[in-house]
């Protein structure tokens, strides 16, 4: 058993130590970006160069080089920042090994900094960009910015000091009560107001209670959960003890997807360096508070997302939904009564219980307060995460932070809530962003999926994907769900191959509204969204499918027509590579592509050198 | 202690109920029928098909979406409505999306007019879905002697997986993959004939259509009727005439057995007997056998065998317990043994022309009957077993006005059942039948007070012990009932952690015994919660043994004949060949199977 | 007789594979925390690599509390079990809404195309298994595929899929080699 010796005093030690060492005139830090978005992009290899040279040196004993989470701007990986007392920090983006050697020597070793290397080769960090001006990093604070295997970093940055303020000098109940004057509000989606959660589970007397945190995250294009876990592993154990003192739970559960293995070693080593230090297990700050957490791995089920059906994960079963109430906090975790928070959410805890409720309600709207964490993805010009206080309108964020749309395309809509959002259009990007304003028009928060789409992207075609995804990932219990999702997909996949009626449009909206006014759980309540987002907002583009049997954008397939204009050369060679032989022609002589044979399949418009083909 | 009550108002009437109660409980007793299909009380209390879905008001205050009856609990105060246009829309739409993932062949189908779906649907005016699309991939399971599953029909309410796993805790039948593609069945495409199924058929009961049911004898049975060169004779087991006229509209809880035994003769079988007549021969049997092992250091607990079901799965599970497994053969195929020789010799007809028919309320017999061993001298016991459902049927196929039949008696010979015979269809009644043969035999008195209420009714467990001569000492004889797989599993767990110390167990598959068996007539999960059918049944079978002339095996008379004719004494070496058996250890999930469903 | 759950059960895990004796020792250490059927599947599908009847009847007997069918209905439902051998390099194409929007059907329909199975299949020769996932968490690279755990990013061309591939058989044919040339 860990004897537990660990004090205030202790970590205010441990924080000046680390503060001081990185104060030292001489210290350079180099952090390497090394989420599973800057390690897919190489940094793996980048890091390794940067140490290969450092031990050339083996006099050198003033860099560190520290591997850190992803710092959000995720285009510019692999990403290598210089840090040194008293100097601009440097960033140097698209890291290769040889660049990274030559960092090595020029400015490490020789002190000159290499201009070319950095963003445009402007000498500007990550923070001069546009795309950080607008944020504002509660959340995502360390991320990018410490060692997330090094729990002394986390200390040095007023780590565990909520927690110790926490159990050394609050009440459980006035835990609760700064979380609810805080007002913030669950990350995962449904945005319910954190504190009330915890102060349903408190009063429930029981001899075991539990706090889960849901790290399984699994909207499509949403990947802020894995960014925390990854850059920011100890404010998920900080803030989940403080939850569990808060409810009186002395056990909590990680429930993290198995995709995400790099989150996962690193909550083990944080779990691991935790409990060394007694900020996990007995009498934790010598409060007579005793917690401990347990990492549990999905397998891959999207539904367990959904509360319930994580519950019936964690204790070994098919992860499929049960009615609601009782709720968790009634009847959990082995009928336990039982706390589910989100990563993100679990991640402003600390600060809000170290900083205060006000604090925290100085940023955004009164209702949401606080901050967002974005997965901003599609086609923008700046993909990545973004961390913007709530209220700030959605054409902020995709002209202002995301730099708009590339290739000059035109806007058409932004997908929020992944697949059980909806689409917003143009004429609602001036709506201040928070959880009752994106439900008003139609969509949802949801975990933070924001993917933007321009003209070439069909809406029938993305609702169908959407729901493709969910009847793939329905668990199959309730009726209008399990049957219904496969119903709506079926009749969208009618109209996108051609064979739609205008019956159909009206059948999708009933079908739709019942499968959200009946399903169990969230998922079947969410599913419909993309559908009637759509429907609402693109019923024109539904109705050219149906009506016209054509697809505005130029999707799908089965709806679009190929032609040779009159300028063909009769060059031949779309003739020749056309799989199906549906053109014909004289050399030099204009070609005709037989309609009847064509199988859309778009050879011939590739092939082409001329441009003589069109589609429409 | 009294259960706090609140007020709720469903549909604008006003009622006043338990707090426990759920909206669904409520709306019954203010004269409303809320839709269900998955629900079935306290067993599958899931709320995944949605048909209960209702509109429901706190503190005036609506609830998000449409909450389900079967599982909202009420609140003082509560205001319910279920007969809005909303509420009625999405109950039909979930019907319609049922229906295009049915096969609708109900003309046809097992459960025409039993089938709970079709009902819901003809009352809420679904006539057609409007969803037609790509439908559930087929697997239509009949290589089991048993049970045959037919994934066409199912609705996949979980009604089945919940029986198999609560209440038999073997969880053979389970949801299979997910999303749309989810089904219900064994693992790895099995059929269920190569599982740790047991064949206690309760998922059949369970099941609201026909996605599983009986392996059918009918046209077997037929034919043996129609050929002229075959004796055929009927054996009825005592459960079937607490149940078979539910089937005819007869109230549960009302014997039948003049009307069964006419049924029978007007079907054509040469000869109608009961399987209570083999019943007081296996208390004979099994009796004796108990007193040996007690008297000689046996293996104890000795454990009951009649119940097919319990022997698969002691054979699957706890082959450890074999040896305390009475050698005797079940009712059913001591009957058998008998009237192809015993009854063959009086009647001077061949044993080979002898077709052996049992009616059953239970699945498990027909793959009892079906055992290798299950023979002598080449005969098969028990040729085709109809469970009391499948009678049902042919009596209907004859057109019998089973209402109009006269009562008659069963044949001589092996007609005649005493009071402890027919109680075996209930939990507990083996156990009562043999302590009222064993007392007689170790007191050497004719006991009065054989009524022994301590192991009568439904619960799953029930022990006594009885003070009883044996050795020239008074033992006193500690003997337990159980009933239900789940219920058994804890009890053989006790013994063998030696926290629990028995001389005799009797262990029936079925939760409440044979009355409440896989080959009973369905009962809708409506009728389930209105009346306890295992004691409403299992009544019928106690007021029988009231009024019986003889309440004791061993005072049956066609039992002593059988003994003093041609089995001389229990135990004898010719009783052995023809009445008892033997067990193995069975396997499950063997990989070497290829023929799967 | 309708035909459609033809899981092939076909393996060669032996009740005597030592891997088992592993497991076992992982199941004693986990023993005593509650619902673990998921763990323990999980352990099981890294030792063997799949989790095929013989694995799932094993793990049955010995924690008492699962059955066959139960194992199987939890494999069935997560979709990291695999019950089928699997290939020697593993396919993943992100089928996020990211990579979904910026063409991640095509990279699917190339790769079924080129390798001449489904999604969800294994390759005649064994090599490739190839499965369509989640989003991988590389939305910026979209569209992208995993092979192993190697990242293959922007994919807009699946005109470069032949020559990704090529690259493992290349390596296979050098093992193989190597393999000869150390057995000689």
């Amino acid at each position: 058993m860990a004897k537990n010796t660990t004090t205030l005093e202790t970590l205010q030690t441990i924080k000046d130590g680390v503060l001081a060492e990185q104060a030292k005139e001489d210290n350079i830090r180099i952090l390497v970006g090394m989420g599973t978005c800057g390690i897919s992009a190489g940094a793996r290899e980048v890091m390794a160069a940067l140490k290969a040279e450092l031990a050339q040196k083996p006099d050198v004993d003033n860099v560190q080089i520290i591997p850190c989470g992803c710092a959000g701007m995720c285009t510019y990986e692999p990403i290598v920042e210089v840090l040194e007392p008293g100097k601009k920090r440097v960033t140097y983006v698209h890291v290769t090994p040889d660049t990274a050697s030559e960092i090595m020597y020029k400015h490490i070793f020789g002190g000159d900094p290499v201009v070319k290397y950095t963003i445009n080769g402007e000498f500007k960090t990550l923070s001069e960009q546009n795309f950080y001006t607008k944020q504002k990093r509660v959340v995502l604070k360390n991320c990018g910015e410490i060692n997330p295997e090094d729990i002394n970093e986390y200390i040095s940055r007023d780590g565990y000091q909520g927690l110790a303020k926490a159990l050394l000098e609050m009440t459980p109940e006035e835990v609760i009560d700064v979380m609810k004057e805080s007002g913030l509000r669950g990350r995962g989606g449904g945005g319910f107001p954190t504190g009330v959660k915890w102060s349903f589970a408190a009063p429930n007397k029981a001899d075991q209670k539990y706090i889960i945190c849901n790290a399984d995250e699994g909207d499509p294009g949403a990947f802020m959960d894995r960014s925390v876990l990854e850059g920011d592993p100890h404010a998920i154990l900080e803030a989940m003890a403080i939850g569990g003192y808060a409810i009186g739970a002395t056990k909590g559960f990680i429930y993290v997807r198995a995709e995400y293995p790099v989150a996962v070693q690193r909550l083990q080593t944080a779990i691991h360096q935790a409990r060394e230090m007694g900020l996990l297990g007995k009498n934790v700050l010598g409060s007579k508070f005793d917690f401990d957490i347990d990492i549990r791995l999905g397998a891959g089920a999207f539904v367990c997302g959904e509360e319930t059906a994580l519950i019936a994960s964690i204790e070994g079963k098919r992860g499929m939904s049960r009615n609601k109430p009782p709720f968790p906090a009634n009847h959990g975790l082995w009928g336990k009564p039982t706390c589910i928070n989100n990563v993100e959410t679990l991640a402003n805890v600390p600060q809000i219980i170290l900083n205060g409720a006000d604090w925290f309600r100085g940023f955004g709207t009164a209702k949401s307060p606080g901050t967002k964490v974005f997965a901003l993805g599609g086609k923008i010009n700046q993909t990545g995460l973004v961390e913007v206080p709530m209220g700030i309108t959605l054409r902020e964020v995709i002209y202002d932070i995301g730099e708009g749309i590339p290739n000059g395309k035109k806007f058409k809509a932004v997908q929020t809530g992944g697949p059980s959002g909806g689409c917003i259009t143009e004429e609602n990007l001036e709506i201040p962003i928070d959880f009752d304003n994106l439900v008003a028009i139609g969509s949802m928060m949801g975990s933070g999926g924001m993917i933007v789409m321009d003209e070439d992207n069909c809406m029938v075609d993305i609702a169908r994907f959407f729901l493709d995804f969910t009847v793939d990932e329905s668990c199959g219990k309730c009726v209008p769900c399990r049957e219904g999702t496969k119903r709506l997909h079926e009749i969208l996949d009618r109209i996108t191959s051609g064979e739609g009626e205008e019956a159909d449009l009206q059948m999708l909206q009933d079908l739709a509204e019942n499968i959200k006014l009946t399903s169990l759980c969230g998922l079947g309540q969410t599913a419909p969204n993309p559908v009637l987002s759509t429907l609402k907002h693109f019923h024109d583009e539904y109705e050219a499918h149906v009506i016209d049997k054509k697809c505005p954008a130029l999707v799908c397939k089965p709806l679009l027509t190929f032609e040779i204009k009159d300028d063909c050369r009769g060059c031949t060679l779309c003739s020749r590579m056309c799989p199906v032989r549906a053109i014909s022609g004289e050399t030099k002589q204009q070609h005709v592509i037989d309609q009847t044979k064509c199988t859309k399949c778009g050879t011939c418009l590739t092939v082409c050198k001329f441009g003589s083909i069109v589609k429409y | 202690m009294a259960v706090k009550k609140v007020n709720v108002t469903i549909n604008g009437i006003e009622v006043q109920v338990p707090e426990d109660y759920t909206v669904l409980l409520a709306a019954r007793e203010a004269g409303i029928d809320i839709p269900t299909l998955c629900y079935l009380k306290d067993i599958n209390e899931v709320a995944a098909c949605r048909l209960c879905v209702c509109e429901a008001e706190v503190n005036g205050r609506p609830m998000r979406n449409l909450p389900t009856a079967c599982v909202l609990k009420v609140e003082d105060g509560m205001v319910v409505r279920t007969d809005t246009e909303r509420v009625r829309k999405a109950v039909k739409m979930n019907l319609e999306l049922l229906l295009a993932n049915h096969n609708r062949e109900c003309l046809s189908c097992d459960r025409n007019q039993t089938c709970e779906l079709q009902k819901l649907c003809h009352e809420m005016g679904v006539e057609s879905t409007r969803f037609e699309g790509e439908m559930r991939s087929l697997c239509y399971d009949d290589l089991s002697p048993s049970i045959v599953r037919d994934s066409s029909k199912c609705v996949l309410c979980g009604r089945c997986v919940s029986a198999c796993d609560k209440l038999q805790n073997i969880a053979v039948l389970e949801f299979v993959n997910r999303g749309v593609n989810t089904k219900v069945a064994p693992g790895f495409g099995y059929s269920i004939r190569d599982t740790d199924c047991i064949y206690c058929g309760q998922c059949i009961n369970m099941c609201p259509v026909a996605a599983i049911k009986e392996k059918t004898h009918i046209p077997q049975v037929w034919a043996a009727i129609q050929d002229p060169k075959k004796h055929v004779v009927v054996q009825t087991a005592p459960a079937v005439r607490a149940a078979l006229g539910e089937e005819f509209g007869v109230k549960m809880g009302k014997a039948v057995t003049g009307k069964m035994v006419s049924a029978l003769k007007r079907l054509g079988f040469d000869k109608v007997f009961d399987t209570n007549f083999s019943a007081d021969l296996t208390i004979m049997e099994e009796g004796y056998d108990f007193i040996n092992r007690v008297k000689n250091n046996g293996t104890l607990p000795m454990i009951t065998s009649c119940s097919p079901g319990w022997i698969r799965y002691c054979e699957e599970f706890y082959p450890e317990f074999i040896p305390n497994l009475s050698t005797c053969k079940s009712p059913q195929q001591m009957f058998g043994a008998v009237a192809k020789s015993y009854y063959a010799k009086k009647a001077g007809i061949k044993p080979k022309d002898i077709v052996c028919v049992s009616i059953m309320p239970c699945t498990a017999k027909k793959a009892e009957c079906a055992r290798p061993e299950m023979q002598v001298d080449g005969h098969r016991d028990v040729d085709y077993v109809l469970t009391t459902r499948e009678l049902a049927r042919m009596i209907r196929e004859a057109r019998i006005i089973f209402d109009k039949l006269p009562e008659s008696d069963p044949d001589p010979i092996l007609g005649e059942g005493s009071g402890a015979g027919v109680i075996f269809g209930a939990t507990g009644g083996v156990m009562e039948a043999a302590l009222r043969t064993v007392a007689d035999v170790l007191t050497g008195k004719d006991l009065k007070d054989i009524d022994y209420k301590a192991i009568r009714g439904i619960e799953n467990f029930k022990q006594a012990s009885v003070k009883l001569p044996i050795g020239g000492k008074n033992v006193e004889v500690k003997v337990g009932v159980v009933s239900s797989i789940r219920a058994a599993e804890q009890v053989l767990n006790q013994i063998e952690e030696g926290k629990l110390d028995l001389h005799f167990l009797e262990v029936m598959a079925c939760p409440g015994g044979c009355v409440h068996g896989g080959g009973q007539p369905h009962v809708s999960a409506k009728d389930r919660i209105d009346q306890e059918v295992r004691s409403e049944r299992a009544k019928v079978l106690y007021s029988e043994d009231k009024r019986l002339p003889h309440r004791k095996s061993h005072e049956n008379e066609e039992i002593k004949a059988l003994y003093e004719e041609y089995f001389k004494e229990p135990n004898s070496p010719i009783s052995h060949k023809y009445l008892h058996t033997k067990y193995a250890e069975h396997f499950i999930y063997m990989p070497d199977v290829t023929d799967r469903v | 007789m309708a035909n459609e759950c033809n899981v092939k059960n076909e393996s060669c895990i032996k009740p005597d594979d030592p891997r088992f004796k592993e497991l076992k020792a992982y199941i004693d250490s986990v023993r005593d925390q509650q619902g673990i059927s998921i763990m323990v599947l999980q352990e099981a599908q890294r030792l063997f690599g799949y989790v095929p009847l013989e694995v799932q009847k094993w793990i049955s007997l010995e924690l008492w509390d699962y059955s066959v069918g139960e194992l199987y209905g939890i494999t069935t439902f997560y979709s990291q079990f695999n019950l089928t051998k699997q290939g020697k390099h593993k396919i993943s194409v992100c089928l996020g809404t990211a990579c979904y929007v910026k063409g991640a059907q095509a990279i699917v329909e190339a790769l079924e195309q080129y390798l001449n199975i489904e999604v969800g299949g294994i390759s005649e020769d064994e090599m490739f298994s190839l499965e369509a996932t989640r989003c991988l968490g590389c939305c910026s690279l979209a569209p992208v595929m995993m092979i192993d755990d190697d990242v293959y990013a922007k994919l807009y061309d699946t005109k470069q899929i032949p020559e990704i591939l090529s690259k493992y058989y290349l390596e296979s044919e050098l093992e193989d080699e190597m393999e000869s040339e150390v057995g000689a």
